[in-house]
């Protein structure tokens, strides 16, 4: 007689054999057979207090290590609970896989209690999603899911499971091999495109190399370093993808956009050649569109072919995996290229021209100086996880970013509540690093639930909150664009007390609000061995610079509140 | 511009909702969407009529191929292949003593047929391109159309070469 399993069972089989050790959910009515088969399985789930926290988790862990994050949640509320996550990953094309539970087979369809249909809600949120209503085909649709969620352009793929299909018994034999005739990534680029570039750069006179994500994905940081070491490219790396080439190297420009740093603004503006890999010319780094580095020629190297020229128009488009044209790039320069000096030495002009700069020695306690602090301050390894706002900006322009895989941010969808619980499947996933989630006081209360999951995980995170009492960038923009009209953001005298709040949940609170603090507690809050809240008061209303207003040219940028119209 | 996408997909469920939420959502106008069996299933194939300029085509071609149960996507209006769209449509018309005999000539003028007759009305089949269509449409109009059933235009190569 064959030993049946449970559509449950098959599942924790599948997921051991996709080596997922780690998930994190929350369980419910249409998931109780599944949390039965992990009751038994070596997997180990943390609980969260929110599922949009599960998938912010289980983002976190698979940016921070590239694996694919596994979440689980319960049907109807449940699983809407998550759709914030899935979107936020789908956009920065994080892979993860969400299991959701579903009513019955013979519910779906009736309106049945904590009936939604998820596969209906993420069609336009996630990379794929499957409604598995024959137990047969269940381990088939894992191994694809995985597949899929990992390769090409990795993102978010959703199973739904009927409670019914996940207690019926089947035979379970292991999927081995994956076959999807429909979908088949292209991974290396194109042998003639991929040389035409090197005769790109080499007619070019003033190039700059703009690196966003897929190389932090394509764990290409390497073929990258020595592609720059060959070219002597100015590189300016994306939010996605900071770390992925060191800021302190001569040749990197740091991030450009909106609130990135003047020089690469600036240097964009005067390149004529640009060659873009992994990123897709996000309307927060052009600006207004029709203007952006209008005198440059275009090469766009990415995976996805429907990211080449869907915003700006493309000279030389190359579809292709970037390491693996990073490396046949390398292999084709045999020796290295000319530096074009002239056009390097306006770059060191430009950086000396725009330094960030921030007023040093003011009584008030200045973001930047404590982004600073952290930055001396923390493991050169550490993990820093981040909200959505000034401080995310302020964290994208100060800390050192020598490493990929240590900025946890939410680029693409800018979703606030995302710190805490990245930075919890971060700490999960790298037991032995310093996690660390700077964020802002209205950010932290969108999951601040999850000092729960921390407190009672034990897992050592350093949340530091930038606290204005305001919701800052908002206030930002309305200082700068609404007369001062500050419209539903003061929230002075709105606010918990942020360290009895971590007091309650047994974690250890600590408060800066003076200035000769600032290093001594950050210091005290990070060398404790367990969780730590660290609730810093910030100046109110300083404002994030440079800026470039919406809709507005790179070289037209406010430096202070004094260039403000 | 009109443009004919044939797109070959896998038929699975929620295969139709992918692509027609794609259209909606990324902003694009369908004028008309077939859809059937293909000759190889599990795969069928649609044909979609959209208005678009180029490189909004070129999205649009670019998204869907995005799919995973999108097979192959062809912009058939952009390529050097020639071929053949044809469109069913259905009408019912008012009809009389009077006017049944003309109605029946026009119909056999364009190679129509009369499928359904009662005392006040007639139901008619047309199979044609564009052209065709609108101009049996406007000779039906001073006799009074009752209702139009479009099955929206499909498209198929010339020649032996397939479009697969």
């Amino acid at each position: 007689m064959t030993n049946k399993l449970s559509g449950a069972q098959i599942l924790i089989e599948c997921l051991k054999a996709e080596n997922v050790t780690d998930i994190f959910g929350y369980p419910g009515g249409a998931v109780l057979e599944i949390y039965d088969a992990i009751y038994n399985s070596d997997i180990n789930h943390y609980l969260v207090r929110h599922e949009q926290a599960a998938a912010h988790a289980a983002d976190g862990y698979a940016r921070s290590t590239g694996k694919v994050g596994v979440c689980i949640v319960t049907s109807g509320p449940g699983a809407t609970n998550v759709v914030t996550g899935i979107a936020t990953a789908n956009i920065d094309s994080i892979p993860m896989i969400i299991i959701s539970g579903q009513v019955g087979t013979t519910s779906i369809g009736k309106d049945a209690f904590q009936e939604a249909d998820l596969t209906g809600i993420t069609m336009p949120i996630s990379k794929h999603n499957y409604l598995v209503k024959d137990i047969k085909i269940l381990a088939k649709v894992i191994k694809e899911a995985f597949h899929i969620a990992r390769s090409g352009r990795p993102g978010p793929v959703l199973i739904d499971l009927p409670k019914d299909v996940a207690m019926e018994k089947t035979e379970y034999k292991p999927i081995t091999t994956i076959d999807i005739p429909t979908y088949k990534p292209t991974i290396k680029g194109n042998a003639k495109q991929v040389k035409a570039v090197i005769s790109f750069i080499e007619r070019s006179k003033r190039p700059v190399l703009f690196v966003g994500g897929g190389v932090v994905i394509a764990d290409a940081h390497k073929e990258l370093m020595s592609f720059v070491e060959k070219t002597s490219l100015p590189v300016i790396p994306t939010l996605m993808s900071l770390g992925v080439f060191p800021f302190d190297h001569p040749l990197c420009l740091r991030f450009s956009g909106m609130h990135g740093l003047a020089h690469a603004n600036m240097a964009i503006f005067e390149a004529d050649l640009i060659i873009a890999i992994g990123m897709r010319f996000d309307d927060r780094i052009t600006g207004k569109i029709t203007e952006f580095a209008k005198n440059a020629q275009v090469v766009h190297i990415d995976i996805d072919p429907a990211e080449i020229g869907k915003s700006i128009p493309v000279d030389l488009p190359v579809v292709g995996d970037a390491k693996a044209v990073l490396k046949d790039l390398n292999s084709l320069l045999k020796k290295n290229l000319p530096k074009k000096e002239q056009w390097l030495s306006r770059i060191q002009e430009l950086k000396a021209k725009y330094p960030l700069a921030y007023e040093k020695n003011t009584k008030a306690i200045k973001p930047q100086a404590v982004v600073e602090t952290i930055a001396e301050l923390a493991d050169e390894q550490a993990i820093i996880a981040t909200d959505v706002g000034e401080h995310q900006m302020w964290a994208a322009q100060y800390l050192h970013h020598r490493r990929p895989r240590k900025f946890l941010s939410s680029g693409g969808m800018g979703t606030m509540g995302y710190g805490v619980p990245a930075a919890v499947g971060a700490q999960v996933a790298n037991p032995d690093k310093q996690v660390i989630t700077i964020s802002g006081d209205g950010s932290f209360q969108m999951n601040l639930q999850e000092l729960s999951t921390i407190s009672f995980c034990k897992l050592p995170i350093k949340i530091i909150i930038f606290n204005n009492r305001f919701l800052g960038m908002v206030r930002q923009w309305q200082d700068l664009f609404y007369e001062k009209r500050y419209s539903e953001v003061d929230l002075e005298g709105k606010q918990p007390d942020f360290v009895k709040l971590a007091d309650a949940y047994g974690i250890l609170g600590l408060r800066i609000d003076n200035v000769d603090d600032l290093k001594p507690i950050l210091k005290q809050g990070l060398d404790h061995a367990g969780p730590v809240l660290i609730d810093v008061r910030i100046e109110r209303e300083e404002n994030v610079y440079p800026m470039v207003p919406a809709g507005r040219v790179l070289n037209q940028m406010k430096y202070t509140d004094k260039d403000a119209e | 511009m009109k443009h004919i996408i044939s797109i070959l997909v896998e038929d699975k469920p929620g295969v139709l909702a992918r692509i027609s939420g794609l259209f909606s959502r990324r902003g694009y106008n369908i004028d008309s969407l077939a859809v059937g069996e293909s000759e190889t299933p599990p795969y069928s194939k649609m044909t979609v009529v959209v208005q678009g300029k180029e490189h909004v085509l070129e999205q649009i071609t670019k998204q869907l191929h995005k799919l995973i149960d999108v097979y192959k996507v062809i912009d058939l209006t952009s390529t050097q292949t020639k071929f053949i769209t044809r469109e069913l449509v259905l009408i019912k018309i008012c009809t009389n003593s009077g006017s049944r005999s003309e109605i029946m000539q026009i119909v056999h003028t364009f190679r129509g047929r009369i499928i359904d007759v009662s005392e006040k009305s007639m139901n008619v089949e047309i199979v044609g391109d564009d052209e065709k269509i609108e101009a049996i449409v406007k000779l039906f109009n001073k006799f009074g159309i009752l209702e139009i059933v479009r099955s929206g235009k499909i498209a198929i190569s010339r020649g032996s070469k397939t479009r697969r």
